[in-house]
């Protein structure tokens, strides 16, 4: 444990866009003064109650909020020991957390005047959010994906063009997320005058690892509240994935000056923290990239390395940058979970609870056969489960096929 | 104190000429090529050269460069081979002024203070960061400047007047315009929207200022350079360096001939034109 402890966790980033050293703005010339601008659009925002009124009323009738917090009683019981409940962010309009994340920035963009949104994508989730919002509002919108996830994630890209969206596969490096983004900042550097990045995670520049963490912090706060009704107090633990981290981030967000509960934080350790992976607190060090300092997988001279995971979604060799603080200043706990381990739990939680989650989802649920039954019956523990399966069903389906033949 | 960089502005304004600025990526295709490119640009008529540090995700720049960029780290160079080709370069040349363009990563992990004190030693006189705004000045910037070496900031279309004085601030050498929004190697350069840009920088600095993105050809140079204190041509070099390499992506006895044709071209253009009015 870091012996400088804050008084608060959730007081940062400080003005500067810094959580410890974390966070910053890292961008070039020509997006700084958007940048400040949007800084700028999201303070007046947040201080308006008309903003967090007229949010309150798409979250309601549009995404279906609040999402349940529901009790896995068939899970409790097969990993015997803490009390298990999924809050269920993939019951959210478009399936999954992406939405709260997306409905906050759209609305941004709108009140700044911005008629073009451009996003990046992994698994699609976000791609899918922003392409819905974007037809709601009779925004254009251009979403960049890896070519190698256009192909893995084939249901997702078909949903975003049904919505209107184009959907621009990118065919440079390992043409996965980190790629999307790269042409993603490409593009917002070149049409700088009237389009609006909206960022998938909580990474980037300042304000964005902020302002995304802010937007998905409804998921925490949510959960206080229904686990004060379920169980007439707070959870003792809180579970959730990590690629760039946002639904983890809103779900730790609200909890995290409760000393009483445990936090968790699973990431991608794909074939394995030795081999190709997607863990980069477990596996990498400080650096910058992507307008911010995090942890980052890279190589001696500092240039990034591929992360692999079988999720598309959280395929990205950095992390948002208050994860990087959270773990040097030892708040949270991060626990890394292999594809294998995430197939499992795929379908575990498909079989006992009649639930396909997301691949990304599974693997939080992973981890829970560690966790779980170390802890006594009493031990109220949540698990974000961030989205469903469905984008992942013809992947897993056909690895499942081919180990049957 | 005077830096190379400053004594090179100093001589061409004395000539009344402005500079011809190239960029190539250190590393591309292999080392010793890309150390023969060097040598080779000043005889053909560079007067600064900027060397590209490579990284695996450069932002703000276009497929040619990117792809430059990948080609010099598959060829196994670093950040240390890149001081080390400065050095070398140096051994023949001591005026030459030489800038360092790239991205932050590589530097941080090389650490700060060592990279300042490696590159100060090897020959380099400037650093260009293209991810690092003056919000993040205490990073590099002002690190560099007591290092001795030039903080060379880009100003951009987005850069309004008032932000021009913070971007200016702990700027020296020269000021790096970005004649577009976009990538490099994307638009060409409008030389009227240019010229108005460079007007309003001089307005705010004494500082050279040089134009780069967006020019390829020895008539857009000119157009640049009449106004400009100097031009900087980038994609289209490396683009040569590229069309000159074997099916495999190596370098072949053509490549760095065809890169001084291309640059005794473009310097004539830079040539023609007349020195900006201070």
């Amino acid at each position: 444990m870091n012996p400088n402890l804050p008084n608060s966790f959730r007081s940062g980033p400080d003005e500067r866009g810094h959580f410890g050293i974390f966070g910053g703005r890292f961008v070039a010339e020509t997006l700084m003064p958007l940048i400040l601008d949007l800084e700028k659009a999201y303070a007046d925002a947040k201080a308006d109650p008309a903003f967090q009124a007229e949010m309150n009323v798409y979250l309601k009738d549009y995404v279906g909020r609040p999402s349940p917090l529901y009790f896995a009683e068939r899970l409790t019981e097969h990993l015997g020991g803490a009390k298990i409940y999924l809050k269920r962010e993939e019951l959210n309009h478009t399936g999954s957390h992406k939405v709260n994340n997306v409905l906050g920035q759209i609305m941004v963009a709108r009140r700044m005047g911005k008629k073009r949104i451009i996003a990046e994508t992994g698994a699609g989730q976000h791609g899918v959010a922003t392409a819905t919002l974007c037809a709601r509002f009779g925004l254009e919108c251009v979403v960049y994906m890896g070519a190698v996830d256009v192909e893995r994630q084939q249901p997702n890209v078909i949903r975003m063009e049904m919505l209107g969206a184009t959907v621009v596969p990118v065919q440079s490096g390992a043409r996965t997320l980190k790629d999307a983004m790269n042409d993603a900042l490409r593009d917002w550097v070149t049409n700088v005058h009237n389009t609006f990045y909206c960022i998938g995670t909580v990474a980037g520049p300042h304000p964005y690892p902020m302002m995304v963490r802010d937007f998905q912090s409804i998921i925490g706060h949510e959960t206080r509240k229904q686990m004060q009704e379920a169980e007439g107090r707070l959870p003792d633990s809180l579970v959730a994935c990590i690629g760039g981290g946002s639904n983890a981030m809103g779900l730790f967000h609200p909890f995290l000056d409760d000393p009483s509960v445990e936090i968790f934080g699973v990431e991608a350790a794909g074939h394995g923290l030795t081999q190709l992976h997607a863990a980069s607190l477990a596996g990498g060090r400080p650096g910058v990239l992507h307008g911010n300092r995090t942890y980052l997988l890279m190589d001696a001279d500092g240039q990034i390395e591929e992360a692999h995971s079988i999720s598309a979604g959280l395929d990205y060799p950095g992390i948002g940058p208050e994860h990087a603080w959270l773990h040097e200043t030892g708040r949270v706990k991060y626990l890394s979970a292999t594809d294998e381990e995430a197939l499992a739990a795929f379908q575990l939680l498909s079989r006992l609870e009649g639930i396909i989650p997301a691949l990304e989802s599974a693997h939080a649920i992973a981890k829970l056969s560690e966790l779980a039954p170390q802890r006594p019956k009493d031990h109220l523990m949540v698990v974000n489960l961030s989205g469903r399966g469905d984008k992942d069903v013809p992947q897993v389906g056909d690895i499942l096929k081919g180990r049957k033949k | 104190m005077t830096t190379r960089i400053d004594a090179r502005f100093a001589e061409l304004k004395q000539q009344g000429r402005s500079a011809f600025v190239t960029f190539v990526m250190a590393g591309d295709p292999d080392a010793k090529t890309s150390l023969d490119i060097l040598k080779a640009l000043p005889k053909a008529g560079a007067d600064v050269i900027e060397i590209g540090m490579p990284f695996t995700d450069p932002m703000a720049d276009g497929p040619s460069i990117q792809a430059a960029g990948l080609r010099a780290l598959k060829g196994g160079m670093t950040l240390r081979k890149t001081l080390a080709m400065v050095r070398d370069f140096r051994k023949d040349d001591n005026a030459t002024p030489i800038v360092l363009m790239g991205y932050y990563n590589p530097i941080y992990i090389y650490g700060v203070d060592s990279f300042l004190a490696d590159a100060k030693e090897a020959g380099v006189d400037g650093l260009i960061i293209v991810d690092l705004p003056p919000e993040e000045d205490t990073e590099l910037c002002i690190p560099a400047m007591k290092a001795g070496l030039n903080f060379i900031r880009l100003a951009t279309p987005t850069t309004d007047d008032k932000r021009l004085p913070a971007v200016l601030a702990n700027t020296s050498g020269f000021v790096y315009y970005v004649s577009i929004t976009g990538i490099t190697g994307a638009a060409t350069a409008d030389s009227n929207a240019v010229s108005e840009a460079v007007a309003r920088i001089k307005r705010h600095t004494r500082l050279p200022v040089c134009v780069g993105f967006g020019i390829r050809t020895p008539d857009t140079a000119r157009a640049i350079a009449e106004n400009a204190n100097g031009a900087v041509v980038g994609t289209a070099i490396v683009d040569v360096v590229r069309g000159s390499l074997d099916a495999e992506g190596r370098a072949t006895p053509k490549t760095v001939p065809a890169v001084a044709d291309l640059v005794s071209t473009l310097a004539q253009g830079v040539r023609g034109a007349k020195q900006a009015a201070e």
